[in-house]
């Protein structure tokens, strides 16, 4: 009977080779959705007075207090989710790094004022 | 000679967090594009390797230092309400900015824009060093882990350089001031 043996586990994280890219794609999509968020939290914020309001978390911040923080949990919150399910499978990892980039482009168009007016028809 | 507490803790923020994040990443581009182009063999000796980890950690530890500076210390000074009838706007950046309509686009465009997009910054360096972490120097190998480390470090870039354009424009026009005074030499 073959024993058998198990990888280790600083071997298999010093060689990406040798081990599953799940984590790299979890992190990858996790920041394009926290930039997203933080694009899309800035956007609501501008847009809308009441949401505005409900961004102030901390007054002399004012609602940049809310997007950051919302974002920053959207972000790893979509981490540790991603990292749950991914962390030990093979992941196709140029359709996320697609997603992601077009989520990181997306959020930041979205804090360009003249882009946000333009949406506003301003 | 005296310094205001606000002006010092707005060039640490700029300069210190800002300026040092910003140069270094050139190092941090070089050594990405060095592991990517095959020099992967120099970073994978131990020393060089645990160098590299410790340079993209102290980038991301920047990188939030200067964001949380930004956002939490600095921009409620920016942003502060005078009482009513005040006429002298010197220490309320904000509203001397709005005040004037030949100023008042570097507070809609350029803050606005400001407070925002720097915060892209921590989150894109954060996942590189991750990665760089886990993965370790041979991310290289990757082509598509190392695409994503370029493209995140290239957006974390330009997120840093206009926050620091804007950044040096708005304190050139309004500058944060007030607070109590430190004295560097001499008497007040």
């Amino acid at each position: 009977m073959v024993p058998q043996t198990r990888p280790d586990p600083r071997a298999t994280a010093a060689d990406p080779a040798q081990c599953s890219n799940g984590a790299a794609a979890a992190a990858i999509l996790a920041a394009g959705i926290g930039s997203f968020a933080l694009g899309l939290l800035s956007f609501i914020g501008d847009v809308s007075p009441a949401a505005r309001g409900a961004f102030i978390i901390w007054n002399p911040s004012g609602p940049l207090s809310g997007v950051s923080t919302g974002a920053i949990a959207v972000w790893l919150a979509a981490w540790l989710l991603l990292a749950r399910l991914w962390s030990a499978h093979e992941v196709k990892l140029g359709r996320i790094n697609l997603i992601a980039f077009v989520l990181l482009g997306t959020g930041m168009l979205l804090t360009f004022p003249p882009f946000v007016d333009m949406i506003q028809g301003q | 000679m005296v310094i205001g507490v606000r002006d010092l803790v707005t060039i640490v923020h700029g300069m210190g967090f800002g300026v040092l994040f910003m140069l270094a990443f050139s190092g941090a581009i070089g050594l990405i594009y060095a592991s990517a182009t095959g020099t992967e063999i120099q970073l994978a000796s131990s020393r060089p390797a645990r160098m590299f980890r410790f340079y993209l950690i102290s980038m991301a530890v920047m990188s939030w230092l200067a964001v949380l500076s930004g956002s939490y210390i600095i921009y409620p000074w920016y942003r502060a309400v005078p009482p009513a009838g005040t006429t002298d706007l010197a220490h309320y950046p904000q509203r001397l900015l709005l005040s004037n309509p030949m100023t008042a686009e570097w507070h809609n465009v350029g803050m606005e824009l400001k407070e925002h997009i720097s915060w892209f910054t921590p989150i894109a360096i954060t996942m590189v060093a991750f990665l760089f972490l886990h993965y370790g120097p041979k991310v290289a190998r990757h082509r598509q882990m190392r695409a994503a480390v370029l493209g995140f470090t290239a957006a974390a870039f330009l997120a840093t350089l206009v926050s620091g354009f804007f950044g040096a424009m708005l304190n050139t026009r309004a500058p944060i001031g007030g607070g109590p005074e430190i004295i560097l030499m001499g008497h007040k």
